[in-house]
């Protein structure tokens, strides 16, 4: 037990490697690798069009890749089903605010504790996420169509959190939030990851909130690594920080 | 005054049977945005094997419920076999794929059983039940009628409303990728829409059998009439079926008993025209509400 508690923390959770995708002539991802590690936030940084979003795609089985490998605790994830992965605690909140306009809120986060809560359990999770954001339980009962933009991004990060996952993935969760939205949310996800045993990685074209919480990025161009290393040496290099990351 | 609420009890009768196969076709379209214009058939198929069962000697009420598990069996084979290699393409190919096998059907219960009406036993007595001295034209076989399709609407409601099968059903069809990335298995939740269509199709195909000529084709003009009806009520929404269906057969029944009975397919078609001119969204569609 405490030997396989060692290994997680010794070997990364999530591995790409030589990720390479494509759609048509178009090559949207060329090769990419990285790792991400427990308990630490990795920012996925680049334009519009760098790749971030089909990299998160590619890794939970939305998107095909050409070749490429994407170990997840020591197990391949490529040619799994989307919900396979999701069951191996696997949370992607997806770009746009992945909210089922035509359940309730209470509805969406209920769907993501099937399956792997039991019937007594998931009124307990519900509640913790109620807890973190007090505003979603005053709208349980309503539709999620009417919430306003940050009380869907509150909706999809609480629902991703509700299993407690091993993995997150966020695919630009501060687009169109103010920026003390964008600044509480991701307070709040730097407060999650700390001391967990949760792998956070981080997609985000606001580059300067994104490496204010994280540990580790990743620069992306045109599909391309420019650069990895820990956040506050890419935060540091003006070059770098002017020429991709537009600040 | 007498024929009007004559001709009304027979609207809300034929307006049940509507109703069961217009939930049919709400449960497909829904899930897979498919309109599925064999639903009849496959009613009439179930019927036809309903119709073997009773005349091997089987009792009702066991050839009832086989058929309608049959009609489950057909629905969720029908989507696993011929409209799952389909989601993705042209919108075109499972309408074309649909009257294909509509086409099919018909053919091989012609084969099998001839083109010749048959006469299809009924429940309950067919004629009007006596209320004081007057006999309506409401009979034993069309309270059973209203009776299952209300049993059938509830359950349908009642399986979405309240369980957890209903909430991932709901997911499934409103947005199948994010609920493939909360971990529900939405292609076997699609297989099992198409399988409880299959039941209310099923049921549809029985309860029409005994009071019409009950033959490859008798499915036929009701798949109009309950599309008209899931048209009206949405495409999108149980209650809009039941609604539509009741519209649609008390509209029928009116012009039937008042302008002559070979004019009620022209009255169907006129009210799904007026229906998409005035309300193209139908009367229960859903809120518009779309992702930004």
């Amino acid at each position: 037990m405490s030997t396989s508690k060692t290994l997680q923390w010794v070997l990364p959770m999530l591995e790409v490697k030589d990720l390479s995708v494509s759609y048509g002539a178009v090559n949207a991802l060329r090769s990419v690798s990285f790792t991400a590690q427990p308990g630490v936030i990795t920012a996925i940084l680049g334009a519009n069009g760098a790749g971030k979003t089909t990299l998160l795609r590619t890794i939970t089985g939305l998107a095909k890749p050409k070749s490429g490998s994407v170990r997840f605790a020591g197990q391949e994830l490529l040619g799994r089903a989307v919900e396979n992965i999701a069951r191996l605690g696997v949370a992607h909140v997806p770009e746009g605010r992945g909210i089922i306009a035509e359940l309730t809120v209470e509805e969406n986060l209920k769907l993501a504790t099937l399956w792997c809560l039991g019937r007594g359990e998931r009124q307990k999770a519900i509640d913790h996420v109620y807890e973190l954001f007090p505003r979603l339980s005053e709208f349980r009962r309503r539709h999620a169509s009417t919430l306003s933009g940050g009380e869907r991004q509150m909706l999809v990060v609480g629902r991703a959190l509700i299993t407690r996952p091993k993995l997150l993935l966020l695919d630009e969760p501060s687009l169109g939030l103010a920026p003390l939205v964008t600044a509480q949310l991701m307070t709040l996800l730097r407060d999650q990851t700390a001391g967990s045993d949760m792998t956070v990685v981080l997609v985000e074209q606001n580059a300067r909130s994104a490496l204010s919480v994280s540990q580790n990025a990743v620069v992306l161009n045109l599909g391309e690594v420019v650069v990895s290393d820990e956040a506050s040496v890419v935060a540091a290099d003006s070059g770098l920080r002017h020429h991709y990351l537009g600040f | 005054m007498e024929l009007f609420f004559n001709i009304t009890l027979n609207g809300i009768t034929e307006g049940m049977i509507f109703a069961s196969l217009a939930l049919a076709l709400v449960l497909i379209f829904r899930a897979t945005r498919i309109i599925n214009f064999a639903q009849g058939a496959m009613g009439m198929m179930t019927t036809f094997i309903a119709f073997s069962f009773l005349n091997a000697g089987l009792n009702y009420w066991w050839a009832f419920v086989f058929i309608l598990l049959i009609g489950f069996v057909f629905g969720s084979l029908v989507e696993r076999v011929l409209i799952r290699p389909l989601y993705g393409k042209s919108e075109l190919n499972p309408v074309i794929v649909s009257i294909g096998l509509l086409v099919v059907l018909e053919g091989v219960a012609g084969a099998i059983y001839g083109n010749a009406s048959h006469g299809f036993p009924s429940a309950f007595s067919q004629s009007g039940i006596t209320i004081g001295h007057t006999k309506v034209a409401f009979s034993h076989f069309d309270l059973f009628i209203v009776i299952a399709v209300i049993i059938l609407m509830v359950g349908t409601l009642g399986l979405f409303r309240f369980s957890t099968l209903g909430l991932r059903m709901r997911a499934s069809a409103f947005a199948g990728e994010i609920a493939r990335l909360l971990g529900v298995r939405v292609g076997l939740l699609l297989t099992l829409g198409w399988g409880l269509a299959g039941i209310a199709g099923a049921l549809a195909g029985l309860l029409v059998a005994p009071t019409s000529s009950f033959g490859p084709y008798f499915m036929d003009l009701n798949l109009v009439y309950a599309f008209t009806a899931a048209v009206i009520g949405g495409l999108e929404s149980p209650v809009g079926a039941l609604v539509g269906g009741l519209v649609t057969g008390l509209c029928i029944s009116y012009v039937g008993g008042y302008l002559g009975s070979g004019l009620e397919p022209l009255g169907a078609l006129v009210l799904l025209i007026v229906t998409l001119m005035v309300r193209p969204e139908g009367i229960f569609a859903r809120p518009a509400a779309r992702r930004v």
